[in-house]
């Protein structure tokens, strides 16, 4: 009994304290923006460089007088790519923090389990995820950075037609991203007369793929293989395919553009053929290029701050925060209603992935020129010429 | 003493209301979506507490059973049966004559008919239990180590399942699961408005849950049970079924672990991969390990503070990191849980005066 | 199947197992002197694998290997000795419980020193896309290194217990601890040099293996996780048996892909695993009399 008085005092001690020491909702007179990223655990490639991304230009932003004078708060959670977590931290951003947008998630299983709660609570959402079913169908509230896959997988087979390309094998990583991907590229192949002859999804821990590199190199129709992921273990798949003496074409997907997987790859990414935003080749791009200014001022900040390469990843993070900036900026409020319209109608944004024109209909706004064709040579990205 | 034995309980529940009071007069009632949450992760840590502290069985597979429930309930209830009831499918048919269907609307103005969420939930508890038994006989014949990777191998394959098969969303998990109607104006859903009740349904499963299992402790099965954790060769020498008895306590508990999964679900509008994960078994382990193994009033505090903190997010990147000092800094200083730590015992001392 | 295929499953099975097998063997030698399962070994190949990544910057490759090796068999050393020497006769659960915490402080500790990018080793000859042709199939040559260095351990690890005073009195502990006490065998320091010798095997491994699979913080969590079911496949304290179990599930694996997606791999190898285990409960190799023996 005694023990059980005990445990009763424990549980509501702790609890009491737990309420106590969290922080509630207190401050006014500043923007309220909250991201949930996969900072930590399996998604970390794309939540770090989105992260250290927001955290640096909301720094920037309040030193430099903030936006029509009101500074930026951010309260970033991390997810560490849990799903559960994302729809707790959602809620919790919503209600307890009122915030006026919520910027990510990293990964599309995430976006998809709060899509709706942002809608309900009537919050913006600014997801940094690929998949297309993000944005289409199309609810109000939720908006998405990276390009559309669709146009990507568009991309690749036009390069494919040209170069005579008509049967092919994809191979995909285990996350959204690689189950997205693989599903526009089934989806869209007949629309160019090609066919996809296998398929096969790999882990996104993969050690060695040699023995599924095998099996596909054994099918003598494969003219060339599509290897879409945005795992590191992508750069395995070019890896052991060129260990097996198979002299295919490789193209990848825009989750290839971490100057880390070249690296990863070594002598196998040289010619790797890929559709990509800019950022990977601003130092090249002819100065007439809108985006040549905005692309060489982010990657000179974060490759000073972090000393590390910039990668299209942290891009996405980019592109979220300016563009709620500048609809803030547009709508000269941040009223949620106002924004929210502000950025439907943001026209011309010149961001890291593109130029995006957002319309009611199109919560993406960004259009197939904001891919551009890649290549690696010598161990670097440059413009794919053919 | 019949009565007696039900104050704890009698309290713990009022514990429980009086927390939900406490966010009312504290206008901190967001709170309640987490500690919601927590009471179904609660759920499955007990049940898990029955097998290891009780039955003295490990089992690093715990996650599959939880992702198996929640993953079921969300495939039938989001398969839309519309089009097969447009072309007049029998079996649609049947299912709509007998009530077994729902309609609904989705986001995007959508209609949507699908198998009543009670049915995928009887459907999911059977076909967890079935699983639990038919992978309980021979799993729970080995020991040791060998018993620790079967039952990791069971939740590797699950997860491996779920992370492979269209149907289950890969790696998206599923979204958009809707409510479930326990019975009119009672309904298992994320929506802000619902909360109050939707912590009420979650702390009395809990409450259901937790006497029951007190309960069988002190029932001649617990006596068994402990028997077996002590010896398994003596039980089985005085008579006891022990293979019926480590068999019987896990498909319990796979039975709550699905539960919970079932339950979660529908509140949270979906499910993802992670929840089968191999680190979410070995959480849910370390849990039952920190209250204290065979201590159902340790494990379930942990549990709850714990997965509370975690869920709102409180250590931020360092989640795992914090779990992980209180992990060792519990098993190295009170391997028997907090609540039979001597500083306890000292101030019990000092209070009877010895 | 054409024999030209069958050789290239065969030779990627034999990669698989042989990464496996490298890691399960440093399973098998704590749980040798002390009965429980290392769960932060894995750590210890991560560990060995950024450790001799980041030192490459500055050092020459052997020589960076080899104070990688040193400085995780250090860490190995002080983990026994903080955590784990002082607790007077600990459960073998509580240890394994111990091992976990310390699993996940050693990955996020990583995380924070190396942050979450994947890095490589460079390959030891040639590169990543040079191959030596074997029997009409390419085979890298990071592969024989692992296989090579999989099996000079395993030569090392057999002559080590049976033929120095050293490696008997470890063997001593490992069969009855109080007994060897007795004998006046310093068991409290025969276990830190297990976790030495086991962490030393592992960042040995993490190096040879790291071109191959890549490091990232939490790399380990995979690997140790294959490496405890080979381990205990075999039939745990016997790393020959560990390396065949290793072989026998890389070539599951790579033959499995043949007739089931890829995706499904691990699911069908570990269901045969299930399978093996349930026919024979102690291991393919383990026998039953010395299972008994053990406590959980």
């Amino acid at each position: 009994m005694k023990r059980f008085f005990l445990s009763t005092v424990t549980i509501l001690s702790l609890w009491a304290l737990a309420l106590v020491a969290l922080p509630g909702s207190l401050q006014a007179k500043e923007i309220k923006v909250g991201a949930i990223l996969a900072e930590t655990g399996g998604a970390s490639f794309l939540g770090g460089p989105e992260g250290r991304t927001i955290r640096m230009l909301v720094d920037k932003i309040n030193a430099d007088g903030g936006i029509n004078g009101d500074t930026i708060k951010l309260i970033i959670k991390d997810s560490g790519a849990n799903p559960e977590k994302a729809i707790s931290f959602a809620k919790q951003l919503i209600e307890e923090e009122n915030v006026l947008a919520i910027l990510g998630p990293s990964t599309s299983g995430e976006t998809m389990k709060i899509k709706q709660i942002c809608e309900q609570g009537k919050t913006i959402l600014l997801s940094c995820a690929a998949a297309e079913v993000i944005v289409d169908p199309v609810a109000q509230y939720v908006f998405k950075t990276p390009q559309k896959d669709s146009f990507a997988v568009k991309k690749i087979y036009m390069e494919m037609n040209k170069l005579g390309i008509s049967k092919i094998a994809v191979l995909a990583g285990n996350t959204g991203f690689g189950k997205a991907g693989k599903g526009q590229l089934v989806k869209i192949a007949p629309e160019f007369g090609i066919e996809v002859v296998a398929t096969e999804v790999y882990d996104k821990k993969a050690t060695d793929l040699s023995a599924v590199i095998a099996k596909i190199k054994a099918n003598k129709d494969i003219q060339a293989v599509v290897n879409w992921s945005i795992v590191p273990a992508q750069a395995i798949v070019a890896k052991n395919i060129r260990q097996a003496g198979w002299d295919v074409p490789i193209f990848q997907s825009h989750g290839f553009g971490n100057i880390k997987y070249v690296e990863a790859a070594g002598a196998a990414a040289e010619g790797i053929i890929f559709p990509c935003g800019r950022l990977l080749v601003a130092d090249s791009l002819p100065d007439s290029n809108p985006q040549k200014t905005v692309l060489m001022q982010y990657k000179h900040d974060y490759e000073t701050k972090f000393s590390e390469t910039a990668s299209t990843f942290g891009g996405h993070g980019y592109d979220a925060i300016m563009i709620l900036t500048e609809a803030i900026k547009a709508a000269g409020s941040t009223e949620m209603e106002k924004v929210r319209s502000a950025i439907e109608n943001l026209q011309g944004f010149v961001g890291t992935g593109g130029v995006f024109n957002f319309t009611p209909a199109d919560h993406n706004g960004l259009d197939m020129d904001s891919f551009a064709m890649m290549t690696v040579k010598d161990g670097k990205f440059v413009l794919y010429e053919n | 003493m019949k009565t007696q034995r039900f104050i704890p309980f009698f309290l713990l529940a009022l514990v429980l209301a009086g927390l939900q009071f406490l966010t009312q007069i504290t206008d901190t009632s967001y709170y309640l979506t987490q500690m919601t949450m927590t009471a179904y992760y609660s759920l499955v840590i007990i049940g898990l507490c029955l097998v290891m502290g009780y039955a003295g069985q490990i089992s690093l597979g715990h996650a599959g059973f939880f992702a198996i429930g929640g993953y079921t309930s969300a495939v039938l209830t989001t398969y839309n049966l519309i089009h097969l009831l447009e072309k007049g499918n029998s079996f649609v048919l049947f299912l709509a004559g007998k009530g077994l269907l729902v309609n609904g609307e989705n986001l995007y103005g959508e209609s949507l008919l699908y198998v009543t969420p009670w049915l995928a939930c009887i459907l999911a508890l059977v076909l967890t239990a079935l699983i639990a038994f038919l992978i309980g006989i021979p799993v729970l014949k080995l020991k040791g180590h060998y018993l620790a990777m079967a039952t990791m191998g069971f939740g590797i394959i699950i997860y491996r399942v779920v992370l492979a098969w269209e149907i289950m969303g890969e790696a998206d998990g599923i979204s958009d699961v809707p409510g479930f109607t326990l019975m009119p104006g009672i309904t298992v859903n994320g929506d802000f408005s619902n909360r109050i009740q939707n912590y009420y349904i979650a702390c009395t499963i809990l409450l259901v849950a937790f006497i029951l299992l007190q309960n069988l402790i002190h029932s001649r099965v617990g006596r068994a049970l402990r028997a077996i954790h002590g010896s398994e060769e003596a039980a089985d020498a005085m008579g006891v079924n022990t293979a019926r008895y480590k068999l019987y306590t896990f498909v319990l508990s796979a039975v709550f672990a699905a539960l919970a999964g079932i339950f979660l679900t529908h509140y949270n509008g979906g499910i993802g991969p992670s929840e089968a994960g191999i680190m979410k078994s070995v959480r849910y382990v370390a849990i039952v390990a920190i209250g204290g193994m065979a201590s159902m009033w340790g494990t379930l505090i942990m549990a709850s503070v714990l997965n509370f903190l975690s869920l709102r997010g409180l250590f931020g990147s360092y989640d795992d990191a914090v779990f992980g000092v209180i992990l060792i800094i519990i098993m190295l200083f009170a391997p028997d849980g907090i609540l039979r730590l001597h500083i306890w015992q000292r101030f019990k001392k000092f209070k009877t005066g010895k | 199947m054409t024999s030209e295929l069958f050789l290239q499953y065969l030779f990627a099975g034999i990669t698989y197992g042989s990464i496996y097998a490298i890691v399960a063997i440093g399973f098998n030698i704590i749980y040798n002197t002390t009965g429980i399962i290392n769960f932060a070994q894995g750590e210890f190949v991560m560990l060995g694998g950024m450790l001799s990544i980041s030192l490459h910057t500055f050092l020459p490759l052997p020589l960076a290997i080899a104070i990688a090796v040193i400085i995780t068999m250090i860490i190995g050393a002080l983990i026994e000795i903080i955590f784990i020497r002082w607790l007077e006769s600990p459960s073998v659960l509580r240890m394994i419980i111990i091992t976990i915490g310390i699993s996940i402080l050693i990955r996020e500790a990583a995380l924070h020193v190396w942050g979450e990018g994947v890095r490589s080793l460079p390959y030891f000859n040639g590169n990543e896309i040079s191959s030596i042709r074997i029997l009409s199939t390419n085979v890298s040559p990071q592969v024989l290194w692992v296989i090579g260095v999989c099996a000079v351990i395993v030569v090392l690890l057999s002559l080590f217990f049976k033929f120095t005073s050293l490696g008997q009195e470890m063997r001593a502990c490992s069969s009855n601890r109080l007994a060897a006490t007795l004998c006046g065998i310093n068991t409290k320091n025969m276990v830190t040099l297990s976790f030495m010798l086991s962490a030393a095997i592992g960042a040995l491994a993490g190096c040879v293996v790291s071109p191959i699979t890549y490091t990232q913080y939490d790399s380990g969590t995979g690997l140790a996780i294959k490496g405890f079911t080979v381990a205990v496949l075999g039939g745990l304290g016997n790393s020959m048996a560990a390396v065949s179990a290793g072989l026998l599930l890389g070539i599951i694996e790579a033959f499995s892909i043949d007739i089931v997606p890829l995706a499904f791999q691990d699911a069908i190898s570990i269901s045969i695993l299930l399978i093996i285990l349930f026919v024979r409960p102690h291991g393919l190799f383990g026998s039953k009399e010395a299972a008994g023996l053990k406590e959980f």
